[in-house]
C-alpha cells in the first residue's frame, strides 16, 4: 500500500465533502419552503456525515446521519403536515362533528 | 428600527464577525497535524480503563457528568414535547385511512425492520468496543420501528409501539444514568466514577461501567425518540383541529 497516495486521496476526497456540505448548506438557507428545506437539510447531514467518516470521526459519523439525515428533517415533514392541514381559523362556525366523520 | 438601519447593523456586526473568527483561525494548529495532546491523553486513560471505543471511554467515563447533562437536556426536551403536544379539549381524533403501500416497498420494510432493529441493539451493546454507542443505536432503533409506518400503516405502527411502557423505559433509562452514579458513592470515589470491574481490553464485558450506562443511554434515547416521533406522528396523521373538517391520509 502506498500510504502517502493515499493520503493524497484522503485530502481530495474531505476537499470534496467539505464542498458538498457548503453547497448544501448554503442551498438549504437560501430555500424559503420548509419541504424542500428538509431535503437539503437531509443531504447536508448526509455529506456532514461522510465528511466525519472521512475525518476518521465514525462515532460522530453515525450520530450525525441518525438525527441530521432521519430525525430532524421528519420532524420538519410532520410538522409543515400539521401545519399545512389546518386551514386557520374560520369565521366563528361550530364545525364540531365534522372531524369524525370519514 | 427601519429595514435599511437593520441591514446595515447586520453587515457591520458581520464584517467584526468575520475579521475576528479570520484572526482566530491563524491561530489555529494546522490541518491535520500529528500533535494532539488531548487525544494522547484521553486515548492513554482509555486503555487504562481497557475500553476500546476512545470515544465511549471519553463519553461515559472520563466525561461522564457531561453526558448525563446531555441525557438530561433530550430527557427535558421529549417531556416538553408531550406537554406541548397533549390533546388540547377542542382537539379530535380520527381514524386514518391506510395508504397504498407498494408491494416492493411492503417487502422490503418487513426485510429491513428486524435487520435494522438488531443493528440498533448491536450498536449499543459494542458501545465500548466499535464506533456508536447507547445514542446512535437508541436513534437507530426508533427509526427502525418506523420502517412499520412506512412498509404498512399507521395501526401497523401503533400495535408495536406499546407507548406507555416506552414512556416509562425513556425516564427509567434517564434515571438509571444518575443512579448508576452513585455506584462511585458507594465504592467511596466519586460521582459517576467507574469503580466496576475493567475486564478484558476488547471483551464485550470490558470498560467496567462504560457498557451498563451504554445500555442505559440506548433505553433512554431509544424510547425517547419513539416518544417524540409518537406525538407528532400523533398530531399530523390523526388529530384534527375544530376547524378542520373532511378526512385526513394515512400515510
Amino acid at each position: 500500500m502506498n500510504g502517502a497516495a493515499n493520503g493524497a486521496v484522503d485530502e481530495y476526497l474531505i476537499v470534496v465533502a467539505l464542498l458538498l456540505v457548503t453547497v448544501s448548506a448554503t442551498a438549504a438557507a437560501l430555500t424559503r419552503d420548509p419541504v424542500r428545506q428538509a431535503v437539503l437539510l437531509a443531504m447536508l447531514g448526509l455529506s456532514l456525515a461522510v465528511l466525519f467518516t472521512l475525518l476518521q470521526a465514525p462515532d460522530v459519523a453515525l450520530s450525525q446521519l441518525a438525527v441530521g439525515t432521519a430525525v430532524t428533517p421528519l420532524l420538519i415533514l410532520l410538522t409543515v403536515r400539521k401545519v399545512r392541514r389546518a386551514p386557520g381559523p374560520r369565521n366563528g362556525r361550530d364545525r364540531r362533528g365534522d372531524g369524525a366523520r370519514r | 428600527m427601519s429595514r435599511t438601519a437593520r441591514i446595515r447593523l447586520f453587515w457591520a456586526a458581520a464584517v467584526v464577525f468575520a475579521v475576528a473568527y479570520a484572526a482566530a483561525c491563524t491561530g489555529l494548529p494546522r490541518f491535520g497535524t500529528l500533535a494532539h495532546p488531548y487525544a494522547t491523553r484521553a486515548v492513554a486513560a482509555a486503555l487504562h480503563q481497557r475500553t476500546a471505543n476512545v470515544v465511549s471511554s471519553v463519553n461515559f467515563d472520563q466525561r461522564a457528568f457531561d453526558t448525563l447533562g446531555e441525557e438530561s437536556i433530550l430527557f427535558a426536551a421529549v417531556l416538553g414535547t408531550i406537554v406541548l403536544l397533549r390533546h388540547a379539549r377542542d382537539e379530535r381524533t380520527g381514524r386514518p385511512r391506510p395508504g397504498r403501500v407498494l408491494p416492493s416497498t411492503r417487502l422490503l420494510g418487513m426485510v429491513l425492520l428486524p435487520v435494522t432493529l438488531l443493528t440498533g441493539v448491536y450498536i449499543v451493546a459494542h458501545g465500548q468496543l466499535s464506533p456508536g454507542g447507547g445514542f446512535q443505536g437508541g436513534v437507530i432503533l426508533a427509526t427502525g420501528l418506523h420502517l412499520a409506518y412506512v412498509a404498512a400503516d399507521y395501526r401497523v405502527l401503533k400495535r408495536i409501539r406499546p407507548l406507555a411502557f416506552l414512556d416509562a423505559a425513556d425516564a427509567a433509562g434517564a434515571g438509571a444514568f444518575a443512579a448508576l452514579g452513585l455506584a462511585g458513592l458507594v465504592a467511596g470515589g466519586a460521582y459517576l466514577q467507574n469503580v466496576l470491574p475493567l475486564g478484558t481490553f476488547g471483551q464485550l464485558s470490558s470498560g467496567g461501567l462504560v457498557p451498563v450506562v451504554n445500555a442505559a443511554v440506548g433505553v433512554e434515547v431509544g424510547a425517547g425518540v419513539i416518544v417524540l416521533l409518537a406525538f407528532f406522528l400523533d398530531q399530523a396523521v390523526e388529530v384534527r383541529s375544530p376547524e378542520e373538517h373532511g378526512t385526513g391520509g394515512g400515510g
